[in-house]
């Protein structure tokens, strides 16, 4: 398989203009990734589709990374690293058995730009893990066809796999809470509006 | 003919019918527990227990209470508290040693990431209780088990166990006693050094 | 006096010539665990499926997040039950690619008769399990777990456990494989063609079976490239893939087998293939008693408990017995992973179970869900 930068290169002279960075992997897999725009990407993964040399036609796995905001220090000074959602593709050739080239697309930040583009129109195998992504991390998923959360019920409000979710007590779902379990969980509910959880959550 | 796969298919059943009726044992694979019981194979792992040296919990408990395996347990059914002596100092043993059996998975990672072979897989499968809050918590008393016991359920393991306990012990007083030769020679050569320098 | 027609419609409100919405599950027989279809019906034929997942759902991932690397592989027992060991491997060789361990080829052996074990294991039930939402009630499903349970014997006899096995290791395996152990499933592998000509014989030429599976809920083979689908549910539509050719992990490259596709993607096509995929996967198992060599099955300095890998990340992925198993790891060089993902095969097969069910009968419908292959544990994860 040619180099994840030859790729690069060559989505590059098919798409002036794309925003597209190499991330290298420091990991003994060596399985680099590519960095999309996402004002390209619909038509970029499309390309890695269709391209003759590469022929992605398996969209194998598709997740999210939650990247919350972090202190980091450089040159002893420190800032704030803003976070962001983070959503990653492996694809595969099934006919020309190659693989894996990964992509990834980030979000504006955690809270209200979490706009990205479906890839669900170009690999029909992005249609549940999307909606598992936009269920589990809130990334929304513009142009997928039926963006609804898929494993927690609909009236569920977070999104369990941020870092920052605080789980809820067990007897918070008891099936009927009554007698001192419903004691129990009223003062635990009020214990938590008192002291909201850390900032950054959604 | 329509229906002769109907029928070949029925000629199947009616062997397995009669076989099982006969008793052939390719057929007739059940066993009818709890009157007759199936061979416990010997790498079977039910739940976690407590092996003593000594006669229980307060007395011979191997067990250092490192944490090591409350740290590792995936189902986190693990609780350890070290017990302090008089002085309250750290006393290396368990002052709280709780199983949540209602919660533990049986995977048997605590019993490989012990590193003083205290904690073992037990072999007992019929547990039961009558809800499901009491009786599941098993505390350091009814953890421990004495080495024999646990010589009972898995001979080999335990031997090996056993062996090499001794070994360690045996090597550690080597090494103690060399240590205390050492420095008994030195205190030997620094008294003559004394000497000659009067 | 009225009818029950004229009783229901009075209850509810249905007209004749009215699109019937009926919620199938999730406690249901035909749906393989807390798995719900709601399904609208034209008479007796569907014109709109939709799966709803997540009653089973206990974040797996959330969990495997907070703990240490292992401390999740007795967790991954628990996605597919019926394929522990497969589940297993994969989470191995996920690791091992992002700390780049070697394994033992002892081991790699080790693994690959464990697999092809839970291979078998996994068809048979699901050849079961197909029978019986045809209607064949119990009884070849009985046969099927018959056999299932002697390879279970086999399972709990070298890692404690029948199918909880926790038994893969970074870099190895836990325990040891027993020369009696290896006869015993020297025999198991004797023994099993006689089964699966007996499992034909009873089935194959069923009329009923034929006319209940011949031609129903058909899969091309572009869309389910495209939707991701793999394992036997792809290679029945004519797909020869199977990364145990394609990836070449393990040991597979040593060992001669082929892999059985279909032709028209039916569910008569998902059924024989599996059944054709037992008997490649006895030939390998064969091969594999034949040819296991001596050595270690762990390397003692590839660390288990406290791992912390370099920061980095890796997707590795083996073929399950329900179609690709994958794990997809980020490390940050912290003791626990910071992200732990499951590429779950039996969710991605359901993308295309609405398009597959559409216009046929209901009944059908159920059948074309069995020959999926679906095990909610994994779904939902």
């Amino acid at each position: 398989m040619e180099t994840i930068e030859a790729i690069r290169d060559r989505i590059l002279a098919t798409f002036p203009g794309a925003e597209v960075t190499v991330v290298l992997n420091g990991s003994p897999s060596a399985q680099h990734s590519l960095r999309i725009g996402k004002a390209h990407a619909l038509a970029i993964a499309r390309w890695l589709r269709n391209d003759e040399a590469l022929s992605l036609d398996q969209c194998s796995n598709v997740t999210g990374v939650d990247w919350p905001e972090r202190e980091v220090t450089e040159n002893k000074v420190k800032r704030i690293e803003p976070g962001c959602l983070e959503v990653v593709y492996h694809l595969y050739s099934i006919s020309k058995r190659l693989g894996p080239v990964v992509i990834r697309m980030r979000t504006g930040n955690r809270t209200d730009d979490v706009t990205l583009p479906s890839l669900t129109p170009v690999w029909r195998a992005c249609e549940f893990q999307e909606r598992e992504v936009f269920d589990l991390f809130g990334v929304h998923f513009g142009g997928h066809p039926d963006l609804r959360r898929i494993l927690m019920w609909d009236e569920f409000k977070d999104h369990p796999m941020r870092r920052d979710y605080v789980a809820p007590d067990d007897f918070d779902w008891e099936p009927t809470p009554h007698d001192d379990v419903l004691a129990r969980a009223k003062e635990n509910r009020e214990k938590r509006t008192a002291a909201p959880a850390k900032e950054g959550g959604a | 003919m329509l229906g002769s796969g109907v029928i070949q298919g029925l000629l199947v059943t009616a062997r397995n019918a009669l076989g099982s009726l006969r008793g052939d044992p390719g057929r007739h694979v059940t066993v009818e527990y709890p009157e007759k019981r199936a061979e416990i194979p010997a790498a079977f792992r039910s739940f976690p227990f407590l092996v003593t040296d000594g006669t229980g919990a307060d007395d011979g408990l191997r067990c250092v209470a490192c944490k090591m395996c409350e740290s590792e347990c995936p189902a986190q059914c693990l609780y350890v508290v070290m017990d302090r002596d008089e002085k309250g100092k750290p006393a290396k043993r368990p002052k709280v040693f709780d199983l949540d059996i209602s919660v533990c998975m049986g995977c048997g990672i605590c019993t490989e990431v012990c590193p003083f072979d205290s904690i073992k897989m037990d072999k007992v499968y019929e547990i039961a209780g009558r809800d499901r809050f009491h009786g599941f918590v098993l505390k350091k008393e009814q953890l421990a088990k004495t080495n024999s016991y646990y010589h009972q359920i898995r001979p080999e393991e335990a031997a090996e166990v056993d062996a090499r306990l001794a070994e360690e012990k045996r090597l550690a007083e080597e090494k103690a006693k060399a240590a205390a030769a050492k420095a008994a020679a030195a205190a030997a050569a620094k008294a003559a050094g004394s000497q000659s320098a009067a | 006096m009225n009818t029950v027609a004229d009783l229901f419609s009075e209850n509810t409100g249905f007209r004749e010539g009215d699109l019937l919405e009926l919620s199938m599950g999730p406690h249901h027989p035909s749906t393989h665990g807390v798995f719900r279809m709601n399904v609208t019906l034209d008479g007796e034929r569907v014109v709109r499926l939709k799966p709803v997942f997540g009653y089973l759902h206990r974040n797996h991932e959330k969990i495997a997040e907070g703990n240490s690397y292992l401390a999740a592989m007795p967790y991954t027992d628990r996605l597919d039950y019926l394929a522990g060991m497969t589940n297993n491997w994969a989470y191995a060789h996920a690791v091992e690619k992002l700390c780049g361990v070697e394994v033992p080829v002892r081991a790699e052996y080790l693994r690959v008769i464990l697999a092809e074990l839970t291979r078998i294991q996994n068809h048979a039930c699901l050849c079961g399990f197909l029978v019986q939402d045809l209607g064949a009630s119990g009884t070849p499903l009985m046969y099927a777990f018959r056999e299932r349970e002697k390879v279970l014997d086999l399972f709990e006899a070298i890692s404690g456990s029948r199918m909880m096995g926790n038994f893969q290791r970074f870099g190895g395996c836990r325990e040891d494989a027993k020369p009696e152990w290896l006869a015993a499933v020297a025999k198991l592998v004797a023994e099993f063609p006689s089964f699966l000509d007996e499992f034909e014989e009873l089935l194959a030429g069923n009329e009923i079976i034929l006319s209940r599976t011949q031609g129903i809920g058909v899969m091309k083979a572009d869309q389910a490239v495209n939707a991701g689908v793999t394992g036997p549910v792809l290679r029945s539509t004519g797909v020869a893939h199977d990364l145990r050719k394609v990836d070449r992990y393990g040991v597979y490259s040593r060992f001669e087998f082929s892999v059985p596709v279909g032709a028209h993607g039916d569910t008569y096509d998902r059924y024989m293939v599996r059944l054709l995929e037992c008997r490649e996967s006895l030939k390998i198992l064969a091969q594999a008693l034949k040819d296991i060599p001596d050595g270690p099955v762990l390397d003692p300095k590839a660390k288990q408990k406290g791992l912390r890998p370099k920061a980095g990340e890796a997707y590795g992925r083996i073929e399950g017995p329900k179609g690709e198993i994958g794990f997809y790891l980020i490390s940050d060089g912290g003791p626990n992973p910071y992200r732990f993902r499951i590429r779950p095969p039996s969710l991605i097969n359901l993308t295309l179970l609405e398009d597959i069910c559409l216009g046929q009968t209901l009944a059908d419908a159920v059948a074309v869900l069995g020959s999926i292959d679906i095990v909610l544990g994994e779904v939902d994860r």
